[in-house]
This record gives C-alpha cells, sequence and structure tokens, in this order.
C-alpha cells in the first residue's frame, strides 16, 4: 500500500527534499534523528505527532530560523528545488520562495493588521502596485482582516492574529508555506475554517503547503499526503486518505479502536516501523 | 509684570531649552533600546566621539597623530587644511556608520539570544572603549567647536538680543536665551518629526518596528536582522552626532561631554523607554523642572544644587507610579 504510494508519488515534482537531517540544539541536545521527507509541487503535506515529535524543528530547519535558536542542522540536507538550503540565512530562504508561519502567531503586536500585513512584502522587489494587489488578495481570503486593518494586532483575537501571520506570509509572493500548528489555542469552529481558507489558498494560488499539526482529524482531511513523526524519527509515511484509515493511526492519533475508547494508560507509543535510520 | 513672575518665566524658559539637549541625548537611546532591546549605555561616548571627529575633520588634524609620532618619532599633527562643515558632517555621518556596522559585526553579532544583562554589559564594555579610541585619535584637550554654513554664517552663540529688547519693551523686564538654544530646538524639531516619519512611513522603518516587536517573526518573513541593527546604530550615531554638535557648541567638546548620558537615564524613565516623542517631552519635563525647582525652592530652602539630583527624585517616583513611563508601550496583554 505504501510503496505504491511512493511510485505515484515520484511522478510529481517535489519542490522540497529534506534528506535524513539530524538537527542538535545548543551542541547537546539531540532533537531529529534522521527524518526524510518530500513535499510534491502544488500540494498538502502534513507533518503529524505529538509534543516534542520534532515537527517544529523539522519546519524551523527548512526555513533557517534554527540558527537564531542555537540549533543546526549537523547531518542530511535539505535541498529546495534542488538547491541546498539548510544554512541559508532565513531572508535568502524567503526569496528563493519558502515562508514559515510560526507557531503561535506571532504578529508585530504593535503594529496594526495592515502593516504586518505589509511587512510580510519586505523582500519583494516586483513594485507598490503588485503589493497592493496582493494585499486585496489576501484581504479577499480574509475579509475579517480587512475590517481590523488599522487595529494593533495585539487587540486582536486569535483567530484573527492566526489569519494575519497566514496572510502576511502569503505578502511574500511564496511558493511554499510552513505553517506550524495553525489550530493551536482555536476553537473547533476557527480551525476548520482556517484549514478551509489553506485549502483555497492551495487550489487558487497553487501555494505548496507543509503543515505540521497536533490536530491529526482535521490535518489528515485536509493534506494529500502525510509523515508522522516519532521522538526526532519518521515512523509512517502515506497518503492521507490511506493514514485515516491505518488501524494504528486511527488508535493512537484519532482515540479510536475497535474495542473502543481507551484508557492513556494502555496506549503504547508507536515505534514498530523505522524507516531511514541512521 | 512682577520681577519674581518675570524670573519665573525666564527660568522656565531656560529650562525649556536645556530640556532639548537632554532629549536629544534620550533619542538615541529609545532608537536602539525599541529596534533590539539593549540600554546602549555608550550613547553618550557616542556623541562624545561624534563630536570630536568632526572637529578634527573640520580642523584637519591628524588621528592617531600621537600614536604615529610615538612610533615613527615623527611630528606630525595638522595637514594643515581646514574642511567646510558640510563636508566634515558627510565626513563623520560615514564615521558613525562604519562605528555601527563594526559595533554590530564584531560585538552583538556573537551575542544575539542572550540575556539583555550581558547585552548591556557588552554596551559598558563599548563606551570605554569608544571612550579610549576618541582620545587615541583626537587627543584629550578640550576643542571647541562651531559649524559654519558660509564664513560667518556659523552657529549663533551669545543672547537672542531680539527676544531681549522685545520683552524688554513689552514687560520692562528683558528675558535672556541663548541663539543656541533656540536652533538646538529647532533642530530637535525636524529631527523627531523626520524619525517619527521614518518610522511609521517607510518600509525600512516598519521593519524596524517589527524587528522590536518579534525577532523571530521578522526574521521568518525575511527581514534581516543584521541590517536593521546596523540601521538603527547609524541612526543612533547620527542622532548622537546633533547631540554632540549642539553640546560641543555650548560648552567644548570635553570628556565630560559623554556624563551627559546619564541625565537621560531619568528622561527616559519618564518619558518611556520605546517612544521617540516621549523622549522629547521626557527631557523638556526634566530640563524644566530641575530648574524650576532649583529657582523656586532649591535655592531659597535647600541651600541649592538640587539641580544634581532633583532629576533622579523625579524618575524614582516616576518608576514606582508607572514604569512605562509617559508614552512608553503598554504592554499588551490579552486575557
Amino acid at each position: 500500500m505504501l510503496d505504491a504510494a511512493n511510485t505515484a508519488e515520484t511522478q510529481v515534482e517535489n519542490v522540497l527534499e529534506v534528506n535524513n537531517i539530524e538537527v542538535i540544539y545548543n551542541h547537546v541536545i539531540l532533537v531529529l534523528k534522521g527524518v526524510s521527507l518530500n513535499v510534491p509541487k502544488g500540494g498538502i503535506t502534513a507533518l503529524l505527532g505529538g509534543n516534542g515529535a520534532g515537527k517544529t524543528t523539522t519546519l524551523k530547519a527548512i526555513s533557517g530560523l534554527l540558527a537564531s535558536e542555537r540549533g543546526e542542522v549537523t547531518k542530511g540536507s535539505i535541498k529546495y528545488r534542488g538547491l541546498d538550503i539548510q544554512d541559508a540565512d532565513p531572508a535568502e530562504t524567503v526569496k528563493k520562495g519558502v515562508v514559515q508561519v510560526m507557531e503561535g502567531r506571532h504578529c508585530f503586536e504593535h503594529l496594526t493588521i495592515e502593516e504586518n500585513l505589509m511587512t510580510g512584502a519586505y523582500t519583494r522587489t516586483d513594485g507598490n502596485a503588485a503589493i497592493a494587489a496582493d494585499l486585496e488578495m489576501v484581504y479577499n481570503y480574509f475579509p475579517r482582516l480587512k475590517e481590523r486593518r488599522k487595529s494593533q494586532a495585539g487587540y486582536t483575537s486569535g483567530g484573527e492574529q492566526q489569519m494575519c501571520a497566514v496572510g502576511r506570509a502569503l505578502m511574500s509572493r511564496p511558493e511554499t508555506i510552513l505553517l506550524d500548528e495553525p489550530s493551536m489555542g482555536l476553537a473547533p469552529q476557527l480551525v476548520e475554517q482556517i484549514f478551509e481558507i489553506v485549502k483555497a489558498i492551495n487550489e487558487q494560488e497553487g501555494v505548496t503547503f507543509l503543515l505540521a499539526e497536533q490536530n491529526t482529524n482535521v490535518a489528515l482531511r485536509y493534506a494529500h499526503y502525510g509523515y508522522i513523526l516519532e521522538s526526532g524519527r519518521v515512523v509512517m509515511d502515506g497518503p492521507a486518505a490511506d493514514l485515516r484509515e491505518n488501524k494504528d493511526v486511527k488508535e493512537f492519533y484519532l482515540g479510536m479502536s475497535d474495542e473502543g475508547r481507551k484508557s492513556f494508560r494502555d496506549v503504547r507509543s508507536y515505534r514498530r516501523r523505522k524507516r531511514w535510520l541512521s | 509684570m512682577p520681577e519674581q513672575l518675570a524670573f519665573t518665566i525666564e527660568v522656565f524658559l531656560n529650562g525649556l531649552m536645556a530640556g532639548v539637549l537632554y532629549a536629544l541625548v534620550a533619542l538615541g537611546f529609545v532608537l536602539i533600546y525599541k529596534a533590539s532591546g539593549i540600554f546602549n549605555y555608550a550613547q553618550g561616548v557616542m556623541a562624545l566621539f561624534a563630536a570630536m571627529t568632526l572637529v578634527g575633520i573640520q580642523n584637519g588634524q591628524v588621528p592617531f597623530s600621537h600614536l604615529i609620532n610615538a612610533i615613527l618619532g615623527t611630528d606630525v599633527h595638522h595637514f594643515g587644511w581646514h574642511v567646510h562643515s558640510a563636508i566634515a558632517i558627510v565626513f563623520t555621518v560615514a564615521v558613525m556608520v562604519l562605528l555601527a556596522v563594526c559595533v554590530q559585526r564584531f560585538v552583538f553579532r556573537h551575542l544575539v539570544g542572550q540575556e539583555p544583562i550581558i547585552l548591556f554589559m557588552a554596551t559598558i564594555g563599548l563606551a570605554y572603549f569608544l571612550e579610549g579610541v576618541a582620545d587615541l585619535m583626537w587627543g584629550s584637550e578640550i576643542k571647541s567647536l562651531n559649524v559654519c554654513a558660509t564664513e560667518g554664517a556659523c552657529l549663533p552663540q551669545g543672547l537672542n538680543m531680539w527676544i531681549d529688547e522685545t520683552t524688554y519693551n513689552a514687560f520692562g523686564y528683558g528675558f535672556f536665551i541663548d541663539n543656541l538654544d533656540i536652533v538646538a530646538s529647532i533642530v530637535a524639531i525636524i529631527l523627531v518629526v523626520g524619525l517619527v516619519m521614518f518610522a511609521q512611513y517607510t518600509k525600512q522603518g516598519r521593519a524596524m518596528r517589527a524587528v522590536a516587536d518579534d525577532h523571530q517573526a521578522a526574521l521568518s518573513v525575511g527581514v534581516s536582522l543584521n541590517f536593521i541593527w546596523i540601521l538603527v546604530w547609524s541612526l543612533a550615531g547620527f542622532v548622537a552626532l546633533v547631540a554632540g554638535i549642539m553640546w560641543g557648541a555650548k560648552s567644548g567638546v570635553q570628556f565630560s561631554l559623554s556624563l551627559i548620558a546619564l541625565k537621560a537615564l531619568p528622561v527616559l524613565m519618564l518619558g518611556g523607554f520605546t517612544s521617540i516623542p516621549g523622549a522629547i517631552v521626557g527631557g523638556l519635563i526634566i530640563g524644566v523642572g530641575e530648574k524650576l525647582f532649583e529657582f523656586l525652592i532649591g535655592a531659597p530652602f535647600l541651600g541649592g544644587a538640587t539641580e544634581n539630583w532633583f532629576a533622579y527624585m523625579l524618575a524614582l517616583l516616576f518608576l514606582v507610579f508607572r514604569p512605562q513611563g509617559l508614552f512608553g508601550e503598554k504592554i499588551i496583554e490579552r486575557v
């Protein structure tokens, strides 16, 4: 089943290839122990797993934000369109078309929503008219932001801030958005709304998404392909539809099993299949 | 008009003028603090360094002449030319930009993500280093500074006769106000308006504020922290130059100039560390406050010399009752 998926995958062009990377923080803490993944062009790829699995670290390794947190990629390679980007400056990576939306939104609190969005266009050199057009585009996807454009971002709600963060990333005209935990701290209804917009952006603007999520249920409904991370390793991957039906995924990540609901005491960690062990 | 009231008004006006000079120094602090969270202890020394460099270039002094003479046994001091003020200012700005690049490249780039106290200690080190460099480069004697557009059209010195006469004719009491103070006020206003416009309406200014809010998020959208920090230190260097020119023209370029930085501290506590207009208003309040207090209460009842401590007492009160200052950014907390 999974092998068939892999051969189907090779027919699509991979924009992003992460090969067996190892990440160490502060020279001592080994967080990623050999993670490999491919992100096909124009798709939504989900990176799933619990707390501390290494989802955020993987995204930060790709975007280049690790360096500012004293982390470094010590093994493996990250290629975007065939070019090495693992030691690149974040600004360079943004110019290449990869932008990260960080976990916990990280809006510029004292800037207005509109200023936040405009900051997203910092690396662009294609003129004010194009930037203004894209601002309209972002307002089209997020009408709520247009209403709040003059408010300081710090005073807007969590959902609005998440929209602002995604909109800000969109302003750089990216090919690929690394979306970290968009559902964090939001009401289920809002989560659904955000994912709908992500899907619309993916389909209409052709933006590729790599999204890290703990909310496996929602993520697998919107993603095309999924990777499951556990303690810094990819333990399973496959098309989202297959993962959704997989017995183990159901049990460990969706909380469903044949015997009905289980106590947390009985839940084991999933470590049977390990790929790319280094 | 009663004598006492006229005196009070004059003291008030003079306080306002002194306050402008405090504000100019405080402005440099605010710029750097806002964008990088670094409290730059070296701001006062930067003003000194800028003023000395300006005088040195104007007079055609050979930099490091003592060092060169000591090593090579030569006896050079001057190139023997005088440089026009405008050109000298351009060169001094270039030196301050170079200084900003060096500070960023050799000091703060290696301290990214460190505790604020470590960054603060680094600026103390920088202050003493810079003071040493200034001494070695231009010598330690007191120099007079003046900036002239053309021969004879210099920064005005002395009292403003027009104000003196007009007020004398109107109230029967002539106010003494320095021409230089008036110029300093105008320059300060232009500087502040310029800086606020820059921060509010330009792409780099917006990026500067973004960096101040959230380094990581700014990085994630492709803002280069290195570039922004160099920009901010250059701006602070420019503000230091303006402050240095005004103070230098008033009281000569000397090493005690670096101590005015200490007076900027209470100004910042009053105005708020993060507000450009706050630095100005804080400066004015301190300037007026200490002069009026000295005149009305200090001299008659407390035996004088209250100017030395008044600003700090006021700052202390503010710290207790309004820690973010008058105009500081409110810490936004969502519940």
